[in-house]
């Protein structure tokens, strides 16, 4: 019946699509937040990892002795294991001077240490003292670190006081806590950072031979080593990353919060689009239901009505996602996209959204009295 | 064979407490099988009332009254809505569905016969509309379509669904002199062809000839019946 009334039917559907698109952004921001925030985690070429109990998140990560990482190899099962320092520096802007907060990594450069072999290719040139690797993908206000990189030029800059050169770029990615990332070895990171002890390590990766099994092996060094470290799996390093911006801070619920906004505002609109239809149309309804249908037919007709309507939405919706998404990607580098578990999310939940709402706007059919029409 | 309509002793009131005011008083009616019956009589005497009682439409407060073997004084919701499909209606307005052509307003009526197919059933309607003489309008809206055309397509929706009572209340109204005698006559040679009763409602003292029985209400009384 809507198809008549093309100025209702385009709000009815405009009310969708934005109620669908809210959505999609809500959940993709805070999808694309979570993700992001372990964007480094994710390389890591280790089965298990150490971390200290009283590291939270990866801006907050304690230090503990490097010991208990050797004594992890004694456990037949392990293959390898790399200490990683592990810290936030203060990175001076080469161009503008000023300073920010970067992620720095330690580790030794003759050690494996990211998934990607290409990540590694370049630890050699941190053999020199006083060498990064600088991360692409960080944030401008670092400064055109790549750009001038790039162009043959000899990037210097300031740690903490200490001069240092960038030898390489990397590619990993930006994350809440994390504006940039950069790479350097041990013994520069130590120079940094004189206030770490050379025997305290923040994180230990530890390789499995490909046989082992994780959890059992998780387990054994849980009893072995003292409880001055945790062991974690990988998924469980993940985990517990995302963990701490989901529960300890606030993004994950004004996310949440923001995407149920869109649905209660999309809900409002269907209803009323409905509400209106069913109200113009009731001496027909009246009539149809004088004539003989049932009351269920009618209720039918509404439903269908809520379904087309969900349908039609969803398609502008899921394309202005789309492309909302490739804006953001460009404008944050948040590695925010379309993956079909929010694709189905939102589409359900547009769909609950129409069918709520046709439910309410049938109360009204309920009034459609036949007495009423001679 | 049992009459299509037998009402007796019917009294029926609108309003509650103090405003309560009876609007039929102890109306008896009959209506043969393939009779067809006229009511006229001044507005607000309850003549509507009546229709839509016999027209199942509202519940029967007091008396007896059967349509087409079923007593209607105790029927339910389900009941009175089964008993819809067999009775055809045309109203003042004609009540069509503004968004669909005049082919698919009459098809809404045959769908009302659930044992036959899709295609039988749009076989039925085209047959319907030109058997008043539409069979060029198929495909217009009602929007589209004059007064007097509206109410034949109304007529063919009523008769679609093969009632064996057709109600209709001031089919007439809004139409002039001409096509109003047009569509009664319409009315009255399908339903003879059909053997459907008929209960027309009507104020327009033109088309009383067309019954074979007149019957006047006054006041919510049944008053004389002319042969």
């Amino acid at each position: 019946m809507l198809i008549r009334q093309p100025v209702r039917l385009f709000v009815a559907l405009a009310g969708i699509s934005f109620a669908g698109i809210l959505m999609f952004m809500q959940l993709g921001f805070r999808d694309g937040l979570f993700d992001a925030s372990v964007t480094v985690h994710r390389r890591f070429d280790a089965d298990l990892v150490l971390i200290s109990p009283r590291s939270t998140s990866s801006v907050r990560m304690a230090g503990f002795p490097k010991r208990r990482l050797i004594q992890a190899m004694a456990d037949p099962q392990v293959e390898g294991i790399t200490p990683v320092h592990w810290s936030l520096m203060l990175w001076r802007n080469p161009e503008n001077l000023s300073t920010r907060s970067i992620l720095g990594l330690g580790f030794d450069p003759e050690d494996p240490f990211f998934v990607n072999p290409e990540l590694s290719q370049d630890s050699q040139k941190l053999s020199l003292k006083g060498r990064v690797l600088f991360d692409q993908l960080s944030r401008p206000e670092f400064g055109p670190v790549a750009e001038w990189f790039r162009q043959g030029r000899t990037v210097e800059s300031e740690i903490g006081g200490n001069r240092v050169r960038v030898a390489g770029l990397v590619s990993l990615g930006t994350s809440f806590g994390a504006d940039g990332n950069l790479l350097t070895s041990s013994e520069t990171f130590l120079d940094l950072m004189p206030n770490k002890a050379p025997g305290s390590i923040e994180l230990g990766l530890i390789r499995l031979k490909p046989t082992a099994d994780p959890l059992a092996v998780q387990e054994r060094l849980t009893a072995l080593l003292p409880n001055d470290v945790r062991v974690l799996t990988k998924q469980g390093f993940i985990d517990f990353e995302q963990n701490y911006w989901r529960s300890s801070t606030s993004i994950g619920f004004i996310f949440t919060l923001g995407a149920a906004m869109g649905f209660v505002v999309g809900c409002v609109i269907v209803y009323q689009v409905l509400y209106t239809d069913v109200s113009d149309h009731l001496p027909e309804y009246a009539t149809l239901m004088a004539m003989g249908y049932q009351l269920k037919t009618l209720v039918g007709v509404v439903v269908r009505e809520g379904l087309i309507l969900a349908l039609v939405g969803y398609i502008p919706a899921y394309l202005a996602g789309q492309a909302l998404y490739w804006f953001v990607r460009d404008a944050t580098r948040l590695p925010v996209g379309m993956d079909l578990s929010r694709a189905t999310t939102v589409f359900t939940m547009i769909l609950v959204m129409c069918m709520l709402s046709a439910g309410l706007a049938m109360r009204r059919l309920v009034d459609a009295d036949p007495a009423e029409i001679f | 064979m049992a009459s299509t309509v037998a009402i007796d002793g019917l009294n029926h009131w609108y309003g509650r407490g103090a405003n309560r005011r009876q609007v039929l008083q102890s109306v008896g009616l009959t209506i043969e099988p393939g009779e067809v019956v006229l009511l006229t009589g001044p507005s607000g005497c309850g003549k509507t009332t009546l229709l839509t009682l016999i027209g199942a439409l509202r519940k029967v407060q007091e008396g007896q009254v059967c349509v087409l073997g079923q007593p209607l004084n105790a029927a339910g919701r389900g009941a009175r809505q089964r008993l819809r499909r067999r009775i055809g209606m045309i109203f003042q307005g004609h009540n069509l569905l503004r968004c669909l052509t005049a082919e698919q307003n009459v098809q809404m009526g045959a769908d009302l016969l659930k044992d036959r197919s899709y295609l039988a059933r749009r076989d039925l309607s085209r047959q319907w509309l030109r058997e008043v003489g539409l069979g060029d309008h198929l495909n217009k809206l009602p929007h589209d379509l004059s007064g007097g055309q509206k109410q034949r397509v109304a007529i063919a929706r009523a008769l679609a669904a093969h009632p064996q009572l057709l109600l209709a209340d001031e089919p007439t109204a809004a139409l002039d002199s001409t096509t109003g005698r047009e569509v009664v006559d319409l009315l009255k040679r399908l339903a003879r062809e059909q053997a459907c009763s008929v209960l027309m409602v009507t104020h327009d003292p033109r088309i009383l000839d067309v019954a074979d029985r007149l019957v006047r209400m006054e006041d919510g009384r049944l008053f004389c019946s002319v042969g």
